[in-house]
């Protein structure tokens, strides 16, 4: 190659340039990379917690491309076949059986959802830890807020597919929820099934919901998160802004370019990852029972009620908080406030940019207070996920309800006691630890 | 009236105490054909007549060891047909009038029977062995893991005849079957290990090929770790 030979960029594009020249005479394809990530500057002292936001992003490309491909054999169909056996049903067997390869594509997926919510929610503990939601970031928050809110759409709509009979019986009782709302809910549930019950109709839109509208506004979020991000810059551990301290040329003196040092570090996090996912789907794609329920192995049968319904691991804290509401106020049923209740519960998340007080954001330099509270916190969410998955009983409603109250009060408090902590001094430049 | 209404809305829980029955454990694999071929004869044979096991088609039980002829001359009773599925040649409408209830689809009744109490092996292994005379029932059986199955005892003349002892609530046999206890026990694991084959046939595969790809995401992490740590070297 003469290198010398090649002209100067022509802002024309014409011939005589390179391709690239070409390209971004007419899209910036160059200057996109350099501002996301050649020149996109983060903290250098990014620590494990940092992982789960490629992470979300790579399990969100593994559902959508696994997705697409079982969409070309699932069949959204609540018939029985010849064999007595629901077409939906049987459409997921014939994927696990008769499409080559398609058991691996199909438990990519299942496997997938389960491992899309644990990132994600270590992903926003990783933003409890270090205050990421805090000013100039509450945007970045709220599109995350969003992006979970509309990812437990995607999984609970998603769920129903199989029909099986926990697909079958966990829709009719969230659906069912939505009737205790007053005024509108009857009217309401019955829109979202599209028929008295769940059924043929129930499939459809829910498969519609799962393949088009909630990616398509997952996908549209997701951008805004990450240019929100990118307009900020990073948080890091010590919640320091890296931006308040420039180099001569501009450039933060704690930042490095993501590539190539990020882009090289996740891929140590992303086959760390792979290698925990792999041993999940080819030795137990099941998951206990948690991942893939038992139940759900019989087809959906709106004649026989399980003895026990529990929905999908994800969803269990919510459902306890959900089930620990029991008690009439205002003349409305215990069902309505416990609907609230857990809309309220995850929600909540996005006043946390105007509830955080404390002067500091990191945990690295909070006291006490905030430790103790936060330990709580998780342990809370751990017995209210428990707790879901149990049959209902007096003991695990009173533990519940303590677990709800605590879990609002962390949040409602959060405006006194995140002032009151004793703070370490923050220092001028981020620590690597 | 109030009384009846109650027992009825409590009679599942007491189904439920009592299908808490211990279940013994099932220690067959799926990896022995011959306790898989063993397997599907029976399940063709007392099973097939009633279930389906309409996902999965006749020709993936070459991948048990027998060859397509072996199976369309001594397993095929209903087809001829080496790609069809191991269907019921009843209707299932037909037989929701002669039971009560069309007998269910067993190609995944390995999975489904799964629980906190045991695998669904353990399950169908302590089932199938649970049945005893019982003459309140319509079909002149009952179960002990299973209480009032609308199920008969197909492997009776198999196993024999049981009876619940009442006292120390322990099945006994009364009329021995063509079997010997152990040999019976063998024939249902057999029968199970074909079950759990069927529920999921490539899961031997499944795990031989995740071995693969362990493996080679180990050298990849070995790769990414030392270009990472070379690219952060002046890092500090």
């Amino acid at each position: 190659m003469a290198a010398g030979k090649v002209e100067k960029y022509k802002s024309d594009g014409s011939l005589g340039g390179n391709a690239l020249e070409w390209v971004d005479a007419r899209f910036p394809a160059t200057s996109l990379w350099k501002e996301h990530l050649s020149e996109y500057y983060a903290p250098k002292n990014f620590n494990f917690w940092y992982f789960f936001g490629s992470l979300a992003l790579l399990v969100l490309v593994i559902q959508i491309v696994t997705g697409i491909f079982l969409v070309m054999h699932y069949k959204p169909d609540a018939a029985l076949n010849a064999n007595g056996v629901p077409v939906a049903f049987a459409s997921v067997e014939y994927i696990m059986r008769d499409v080559p390869g398609g058991w691996l594509i199909r438990y990519m997926h299942s496997t997938g959802a389960s491992a899309f919510f644990i990132v994600v929610y270590l992903h926003m503990f990783r933003g409890l830890l270090y205050g990421s939601y805090r000013k100039p970031r509450e945007l970045t928050w709220l599109f995350g807020v969003g992006i979970f809110l509309v990812l437990m759409g995607e999984a609970f709509f998603g769920y129903l597919l199989p029909w099986g009979q926990m697909s079958f019986w966990g829709a009719q009782v969230i659906v069912n929820l939505f009737s205790a709302l007053p005024l509108i809910g009857p009217d309401l549930s019955l829109i979202i099934r599209g028929d008295f019950v769940v059924g043929d109709a129930t499939l459809n839109r829910f498969f519609s919901f799962h393949v088009i509208a909630f990616p398509l506004v997952l996908l549209g979020l997701v951008a805004a998160h990450i240019l929100a991000l990118h307009e900020t810059g990073s948080n890091n551990p010590d919640g320091i802004e890296i931006k308040a301290n420039k180099d001569a040329n501009g450039i933060p003196r704690d930042g490095i370019p993501f590539h190539p040092y990020y882009t090289v570090k996740d891929v140590v996090g992303v086959v760390v990852f792979l290698m925990v996912f792999s041993a999940v789907l080819f030795f137990a794609p099941e998951g206990g029972g948690y991942f893939l329920e038992y139940n759900n192995f019989y087809p959906a049968d709106p004649l026989k009620t399980p003895p026990h319904i529990a929905p999908v691991w994800y969803f269990t804290p919510y459902y306890s908080i959900l089930r620990a509401m029991v008690w009439n106020f205002f003349g409305l049923d215990a069902k309505f406030w416990g609907v609230v209740a857990m809309g309220a519960s995850v929600v909540i998340f996005a006043f946390m940019p105007w509830l955080d007080r404390s002067p500091v954001k990191s945990i690295r330099y909070r006291g006490p207070i905030y430790k103790t509270l936060l330990t709580l916190f998780v342990i809370c969410f751990f017995i209210l996920g428990y707790l879901g998955t149990q049959p209902p009983s007096r003991m695990g409603e009173l533990v519940s309800q303590i677990c709800t109250l605590f879990y609002f009060g962390f949040f409602l408090g959060m405006p006194w006691w995140s002032r009151m902590d004793k703070f370490k001094p923050v220092p001028e430049r981020v620590t690597m630890k | 009236m109030k009384k009846f209404l109650m027992a009825l809305l409590f009679a599942p829980l007491t189904v439920l105490a009592s299908g808490g029955a211990h279940l013994d454990h099932w220690s067959g694999g799926v990896g022995d054909k011959a306790a898989l071929q063993n397997g599907a004869k029976l399940f063709v044979n007392y099973c097939l007549n009633c279930h389906g096991a309409s996902h999965l088609r006749y020709n993936k039980l070459t991948e048990i060891g027998l060859t397509e002829q072996q199976v369309k001359d001594s397993l095929m009773f209903t087809s001829d047909k080496i790609g069809d599925q191991m269907r019921v040649a009843a209707r299932s409408d037909e037989q929701k009038q002669w039971f009560g209830a069309a007998p269910p689809d067993l190609t995944v009744i390995s999975r489904a029977r799964a629980s906190e109490m045991g695998s669904g092996a353990d399950w169908l292994y302590t089932y199938l062995r649970s049945f005893y005379r019982d003459e309140k029932r319509p079909t002149g059986w009952n179960n002990v893991v299973f209480e009032n199955v609308g199920m008969p005892h197909v492997l009776y003349e198999l196993q024999g005849v049981q009876v619940l002892n009442h006292e120390t609530h322990k099945l006994e046999l009364a009329v021995p079957g063509k079997q010997t206890p152990a040999e019976f026990d063998k024939s249902v694991s057999d029968l199970v290990a074909f079950m759990v084959w069927m529920a999921e046939p490539n899961q031997l595969y499944r795990q031989h090929l995740g071995w693969f790809v362990l493996a080679f995401l180990a050298v990849l992490f070995v790769l990414a770790y030392a270009l990472k740590k070379n690219y952060w070297k002046d890092i500090h």
